[in-house]
């Protein structure tokens, strides 16, 4: 029989409704940091939470280190400090190290890398590169970190929204690039 | 309905929900989504309002001002440095006024990030004498459109919008209204003390200017500033502007400083209304003004023995106001200790030409054949010619012709002729680069210009160019020819080159080189021509070939110091040269550039 009472929310989707979160994606020009930006900012008003997200355009995207900052919850600035940063998606090591000082001494950073003895990571332009298209290692390595359930949403809804933003030709593509990296950590337990 | 967007949309978005019927721009960043955002969200609403690129923001300005002076809604847009190209009409349209509201819409930097300098739009705002509105974020931009259009029309008045960067570039959930159809021209009614006013006519206007912007800081001056943080017992406040604000509101909640300092945010930084604001943070016992870039609200209050801010030095005169610059000067001004925070533990990458850009086959034939010359260049994705070393002087659009002609006046005078190569691409070359050739060429310069033509507005997001038969809103449009225009500008030798073969390019700078040594030589121009890849379909980009570094490679690093392509990287532990198949693009030119020959090509497996 189908649960008739209404679900109780829970003590997570509690805390996720009055969240303040800050989050930075990093990587270097062209390798799909502001797409990850429009997924994360479009996930959050579709769950009904404030959003503020700045991004990196101009001469630094030819091939030089960008930053997208995003914070959900009742800010008005959309930049974040030093030591701010819950979470961090670094789509390029290097381009961690610039950006480094911005990780809280609580948070934690997702790294698309093959070795790191500090932060959880994966192999993620490779794996792209495996599945036929290193561009979309940015989705390998958010399938990876929601995997961890730090972020403020939760897969499915990420993987909703993807399929309703990606241009058509390239759905498909995104969404199993997603799933793969979602489900990567759980094949290494 | 909200909606995630960015500021320029949402400021695109404004300009359609408020009737706008023209809006033109020329791209530069932070500013360039507006226009093709205002175009994007026409066309899907199915309006007929027209969006421009226009060929400079002068003229961007000028075209727009016709539309508002026949009675139509109209705007311009730009990024701060381009308000310098259109300022002649922007302090003229200030006496002449409007008739359909005219927004101008001029995008500061602050840090700079990508631009030359950091200079405050609202500095050329109070010199015009034209009201300027600060958002704080996408939403209040859009709101802002609003509010701009109706103090336009009421005065008759150009208004300026001055978003900046973190304004410009941020996403946010916008709440969208209806886009009406928009405001039609009623026409043009003839004024001739107004809209071709002599000298005599010019001080009656200058009176008129005077008295608007008086009455505007009297009537909106007060509207426009309001608080909104801070409990009745706060001693100290400050007044904040623009994205500083948001910033500021962070941080005091962060630090918990709300109940000690109280926040207010000024809309309109010009005309400010003085008394207004005085009446309400008398009672404080300090008073900071935060703002970006230039001290414009500091300046126009008088207290100088209240008012801290960047005249005494609690804001740094200089550099974006990013949040760890504010934490450190809000916690001076409450007397709070400051705090260590965590140091990068690397530089940023610096930006480079991408993979195959034609640019960099063009800068490296100059190099190689030019060992000692001069590079003047200028304004795009090919200041970047700085990796290859054969770029020497970046100073505004269209400056590297003047100073090209300039270099070799200098150096007739000392009796030499070094070679000296102008590079300039094909949008800034239309953008501002004509007056200087008929010049150059009219005052008997010699020097070899390279025309760097990818056939689009790379740096700024591929936006069309004149030379182009495409126009802003996909329809289109008649090309002008970039050979015919060097040809009227009285330029002898010209030649037409691909860049990808550096044989080619080699051969052309030096038959140029020649040219304008001769007797009766001048400008000797080339144009290397070569479409961007980024303006490619995915589809064309498709490889057939793989470039490979064979074993012959004895790790010279010319490929890599020299040529400066980022696909190619050394091996760390034979120091060999190793080709990055994701970036290739094999184009095929280091090939050409190795002089151990030990780049080859090979068949893709595809």
């Amino acid at each position: 029989m189908v649960n008739e009472f209404p679900q109780l929310p829970t003590l997570n989707s509690l805390k996720r409704f009055f969240m303040n979160m800050q989050i930075a994606i990093t990587g270097r020009g062209g390798q799909g940091v502001l797409f990850l930006t429009r997924i994360l900012s479009e996930c959050a008003l579709e769950m009904g939470l404030e959003v503020i997200a700045s991004e990196t355009h101009g001469m630094a995207m030819r091939g030089g280190s960008v930053i997208s900052t995003l914070k959900v919850g009742s800010y008005r600035g959309p930049l974040i400090g030093s030591g701010q940063a819950e979470v961090m998606l670094v789509l390029d090591t290097g381009s961690y190290d610039t950006f480094s000082n911005l990780l809280s001494p609580r948070g934690v950073a997702f790294l698309n890398t093959g070795a790191s003895n500090v932060h959880p990571h994966i192999a993620a332009t490779d794996l792209a590169a495996k599945m036929g298209s290193p561009l979309m290692s940015n989705l390998v390595l958010l399938g990876f970190a929601l995997s961890y359930d730090k972020l403020f949403c939760k897969f499915p809804q990420v993987e909703e929204l993807t399929g309703k933003i990606s241009p058509a030709r390239f759905k498909e593509a995104n969404l199993r690039a997603l799933k793969l990296g979602y489900s990567a950590s759980q094949k290494e337990d | 309905m909200k909606k995630i967007l960015l500021g320029n949309e949402a400021i695109a978005r404004g300009l359609l929900e408020n009737g706008c019927c023209f809006a033109a721009s020329y791209p530069g960043t932070p500013a360039s989504e507006i226009l093709s955002s205002f175009v994007q969200i026409g066309k899907a609403a199915e309006s007929p309002a027209v969006g421009e690129w226009s060929i400079n923001e002068k003229v961007a300005f000028e075209t727009a001002l016709a539309v508002s002076y026949s009675g139509g809604r109209a705007a311009v847009s730009m990024k701060q440095v381009g308000l310098n190209v259109a300022c002649d009409p922007l302090m003229s349209s200030a006496y002449t006024g409007v008739k359909g509201g005219f927004l101008v819409i001029s995008a500061d930097d602050p840090g700079p990030h990508s631009s030359q300098t950091e200079q405050d739009s609202r500095m050329m705002a109070m010199m015009a004498k034209i009201p300027v509105l600060d958002p704080s974020s996408p939403q209040e931009a859009k709101e802002m459109i609003q509010l701009g259009y109706q103090i336009s029309e009421e005065f008759e008045i150009p208004v300026m919008i001055r978003p900046t960067t973190r304004v410009c570039h941020s996403r946010q959930g916008v709440s969208l209204g209806e886009i009406p159809a928009p405001s039609i021209p009623t026409g043009f009614l003839k004024d001739p003390q107004r809209w071709a006013a002599t000298p005599r006519y010019r001080f009656v206007l200058h009176q008129q200017l005077n008295q608007k912007i008086d009455t505007i800081a009297e009537k909106y001056g007060r509207k426009s500033f309001l608080k909104i943080l801070g409990g009745k017992n706060a001693s100290q406040c400050i007044l904040s502007s623009g994205v500083a604000l948001a910033h500021t509101y962070d941080l005091l909640k962060e630090l918990k400083l709300e109940d000690q300092i109280a926040l207010y945010q000024v809309k309109m930084p010009f005309p400010l209304n003085a008394k207004a604001i005085w009446e309400k943070v008398s009672t404080y016992k300090d008073i900071l003004v935060i703002e970006e870039t230039d001290p414009v609200m500091e300046m126009q209050l008088a207290m100088r023995d209240r008012i801290r801010g960047r005249l005494d030095g609690s804001i740094p005169p200089q550099g974006e106001l990013v949040p760890d610059v504010l934490e450190d000067c809000l916690r001076k001004f409450a007397g709070m200790t400051q705090e260590k925070r965590p140091v990068p533990a690397g530089k940023p990458r610096r930006p480079t030409l991408c993979p195959g850009c034609p640019h960099r086959a063009a800068f490296y034939a100059i190099r190689q054949t030019f060992p000692n010359g001069i590079y003047p260049s200028d304004i795009g994705c090919y200041t970047l010619g700085l990796n290859l070393g054969a770029v020497d002087t970046v100073l505004c659009m269209g400056a590297t012709i003047s100073q090209a002609a300039g270099f070799y006046h200098a150096y007739r005078m000392k009796g030499e002729f070094p070679p000296i190569v102008a590079t300039i691409g094909d949008s800034t070359f239309y953008h501002a680069g004509l007056p200087p050739l008929v010049n150059a060429v009219h005052n008997g310069a010699k020097f070899i210009l390279v025309l760097l033509d990818n056939s689009t507005t790379a740096m700024t997001g591929n936006q069309p160019t004149p030379g182009m038969e495409v126009l802003a809103d996909g329809r289109k449009g008649k090309a002008v020819s970039m050979e015919e225009l060097v040809k009227a500008s009285g330029v002898k030798s010209l030649s037409v080159v691909d860049p990808y073969s550096l044989e080619d390019m080699t051969q052309a700078l030096k038959a140029a080189d020649k040219v304008c040594r001769s007797e009766d030589g001048g400008v000797a121009a080339i144009i290397s021509r070569h479409p961007c890849l980024m303006a490619l379909g995915a589809d064309k980009k498709k490889k057939t070939e793989r470039v490979e570094v064979s074993d012959d490679c004895i790790g010279c690093r010319v490929c890599i110091d020299d040529f400066e392509c980022p696909a190619i990287e050394s091996d760390t532990d034979t120091g060999v040269a190793r080709i990055d198949q994701t970036l290739c693009s094999a184009c095929g030119v280091c090939i050409q550039a190795c002089p151990q020959e030990a780049i080859k090509t090979v068949r893709s497996e595809a």
